[in-house]
């Protein structure tokens, strides 16, 4: 991203008495990555905050465009490393979409089933981070021991724990086997034990109540003006969801509600994200009891050259509404690809969010948010 | 009094003894901490240097002591290095007063209570000089952080005090012990003294929840954020220090010291020592961290009320005795 003339910049001899610059990041602990946010404050208060992007911009979009399709579908899990198969699901779902390939339903059930575990993997590690950012650390390694079982299914199947590459243009890259869906229902079966434990030692606890409720209020009406999607969204008593609203997939046939909460503060984000952690549960088990035989991989030409024309997909990542829009020429390379990243847009409301709050709020608004900077870069 | 040889050799071995005692309590501080929140944590914390790992943070501080230590360009280099010496030295001579058991004890003074007082308000001058030396804004905020909560917590923990020192009549640490072996513990007497007391040392001793001078999410690390090596770890060895000497006046107020059944007294005091310290480590590994304001809230509006409403309905029921 470049500056433009007209980025806010702050002189410390433009700052009045009383007030000073204080540039959080790009190296800070609470910002989870290489995010800067200029901080003009007063005292212990936020005046203004401006988010200063691009630390880790990487051209994604340009690099689409000099790539074959095949070759730019390994670049999708570097985006949202946390989100990496839902990113994996929209390019195939658009090459598909526009080239008019079948897909098998066995394929279907074991994308779902993959990409909801990569929820629930994405869900602990924002939990857990969120948590750190209020300042209480054993939470963080409670969520990552249960995290690992989820990275331990994935790399059975994948082959890797965080940038998984593993759907293909008409289905998946491999066949699973029975191991995987035992250990998907057993993972299962844990978590609907261990999930009130979460509850128990952190949702009620007085500290976070106080430190959470009523912070960093979204109020309806924002949403859609901000272009907030996701549990930002939903935890301000919007009910969208790409899976429901737009339904991909196998979603249609699946029995799943989509947790909305009113309040719109972080103590609404942080309860939507583990309700949505139940329901992801619930597909899971779906996925799993109704599994399909047959091929995972249907028919697909060698090189993949979809007609001239365009095509948006929209899928429901970890973090809210992914779209690709994609231009294609004809040709084996794609002409235009443009990402519309749920973290981007949700990171724009965080300077109205945080004026005027204290510090240590707007560090909790901030990883209420649940930012990926890669995604937020590109 | 006359400085006489046996004076001197007696200074010279409480020096020893008080440094003896902050360095293995340092030592076994620092691995039961890092023990107990491994166990919270589904880990099993150090292992591997020594028996149990105990000799890990001996390997730390020889690490610590090889680093180099960076001095930041616009830092003002002397409170640069003062700051952690005020942070260190008041804890060390606030030791002298503590009896560990009957004879046991640096030097017994009228007014231990009042000198330990004393000496642990300029802990928060040191936080404050290196907040304001080493020019880093993160470092200013933790310190002005330190500086507002000082008032918060330290006149509720006098007025948690007052009440023990009317029972026992006396400013001496000792005295306050013997006190306690005729009666019961003052615990028992004054469980809302007691209580406030043990929040408002954790408030003291900068730990989790209110551990927001150094607040790692928000200020990075707070008022250390620009020291390295061995003057981080003179803070580290005051904060686990400070931590010790509040758990040993806790226990002397209200756990009656030295005194119980069976096991010698200084193996009691230290019993009672480390369970209080163990529960400053069960609340850091526990709770998020409080907000600054929500505790100046807390302590300008619950504890502050509460204690000195207990203070004074101790002292009418002891004027009405």
């Amino acid at each position: 991203m470049f500056e433009s003339e007209t980025a806010p910049t702050y002189h410390l001899e433009t700052v009045e008495d009383n007030q000073f610059v204080l540039n959080l990041g790009p190296q800070h602990p609470g910002t989870h990555g290489v995010l800067r946010v200029v901080l003009h404050m007063d005292g212990e208060y936020i005046l203004t905050a401006d988010p200063v992007l691009g630390y880790g911009h990487r051209m994604q979009e340009k690099i689409a465009e000099t790539m074959t399709y095949t070759q730019v579908l390994p670049y999708m899990a570097r985006m949202d490393y946390l989100g990496a198969l839902s990113y994996n699901q929209a390019w195939v779902c658009l090459i598909e979409k526009m080239c008019g390939l079948e897909v098998p339903r066995r394929a279907e059930y074991i994308r779902v089933l993959c990409v909801e575990l990569n929820r629930i993997a994405s869900h602990f590690l924002w939990f857990g981070a969120f948590l750190l950012d209020l300042g209480a650390f054993t939470p963080f390694l409670h969520a990552f021991a249960d995290r690992e079982k989820i990275l331990d299914l994935l790399e059975s199947v994948t082959g890797s724990r965080l940038t998984h590459c593993y759907f293909r243009f008409g289905g998946v890259g491999a066949d699973v086997d029975d191991d995987f869906f035992a250990g998907a229902q057993a993972f299962v079966d844990h978590m609907r034990q261990h999930l009130p434990t979460y509850h128990s030692l952190v949702t009620g606890n007085v500290i976070f109540q106080e430190r959470t409720k009523d912070v960093g209020v979204i109020l309806p009406f924002e949403t859609w003006g901000y272009g907030l999607s996701g549990p930002v969204l939903r935890g301000s008593g919007k009910q969208y969801d790409v899976r429901r609203s737009e339904p991909y997939s196998i979603y249609p046939e699946l029995d799943f509600k989509i947790p909305v909460e009113q309040s719109g503060d972080c103590l609404a984000r942080y309860l939507v994200r583990l309700r949505e952690i139940e329901e992801s549960l619930n597909i899971i088990e779906q996925a799993v009891a109704g599994m399909p035989d047959g091929p995972v991989r249907s028919k697909v030409p060698k090189i993949i050259k979809p007609p001239e024309g365009e095509a948006a997909m929209a899928v429901e990542t970890p973090r809210g509404e992914l779209m690709i829009y994609l231009v294609s020429d004809g040709t084996k390379v794609p002409y235009r690809v443009k990402y519309r990243v749920p973290s981007f847009a949700n990171l724009s409301i965080f300077s109205h969010l945080a004026r005027g709050q204290l510090l240590a709020d707007v560090l909790a608004i901030l990883g209420s948010l649940d930012m990926v900077i890669p995604e937020v870069d590109r | 009094m006359m400085i006489t040889e046996i004076s001197i050799l007696r200074t010279l071995l409480t020096i020893a003894g008080i440094t003896l005692v902050v360095g293995i309590n340092a030592v076994f501080v620092v691995w039961l901490e890092r023990k107990v929140a491994g166990h919270m944590q589904f880990r099993l914390g150090p292992t591997e240097v020594g028996p149990f790992g105990l000799l890990q943070t001996v390997a730390d501080g020889l690490k610590l002591l090889s680093k180099q230590i960076i001095f930041p360009s616009s830092a003002d280099t002397p409170i640069f290095i003062l700051a952690p010496i005020i942070c260190l030295i008041p804890v060390f001579v606030a030791l002298v007063p503590v009896p560990f058991s009957k004879t046991l004890q640096a030097h017994e003074l009228d007014i231990g209570l009042l000198l330990v007082i004393a000496l642990g308000l300029l802990n928060t001058l040191g936080i404050l000089l290196a907040g304001w030396g080493c020019d880093n804004k993160y470092a200013l905020l933790g310190a002005s952080r330190a500086v507002a909560q000082i008032l918060a917590y330290k006149i509720p923990l006098l007025l948690c005090i007052l009440p023990v020192i009317l029972l026992a009549g006396t400013f001496s640490l000792r005295e306050i012990v013997v006190a306690q072996q005729e009666s019961m513990w003052f615990a028992f007497y004054q469980p809302v003294a007691f209580f406030m007391y043990l929040i408002a040392i954790t408030m003291e001793t900068n730990r989790s929840p209110f551990d927001f001078a150094e607040a790692e999410s928000e200020l990075v690390a707070g008022f250390h954020t620009e020291y390295s090596g061995m003057m981080f770890s003179l803070f580290f060895l005051a904060e686990y220090t400070y931590m010790f000497l509040a758990s040993a006046i806790a226990s002397i107020l209200f756990l009656g010291g030295w005194l119980g059944p069976i096991l010698p007294g200084p193996i009691w005091m230290l019993l009672k020592i480390y369970f209080f310290l163990f529960l400053m480590m069960w609340f850091r590994w526990t709770f998020p961290r409080v907000r600054v304001d929500q505790m100046l809230t807390f302590g300008w509006k619950i504890l502050l009320p509460i204690s000195l409403l207990n203070f004074l309905i101790t002292a009418g029921v002891m004027a009405v005795l």
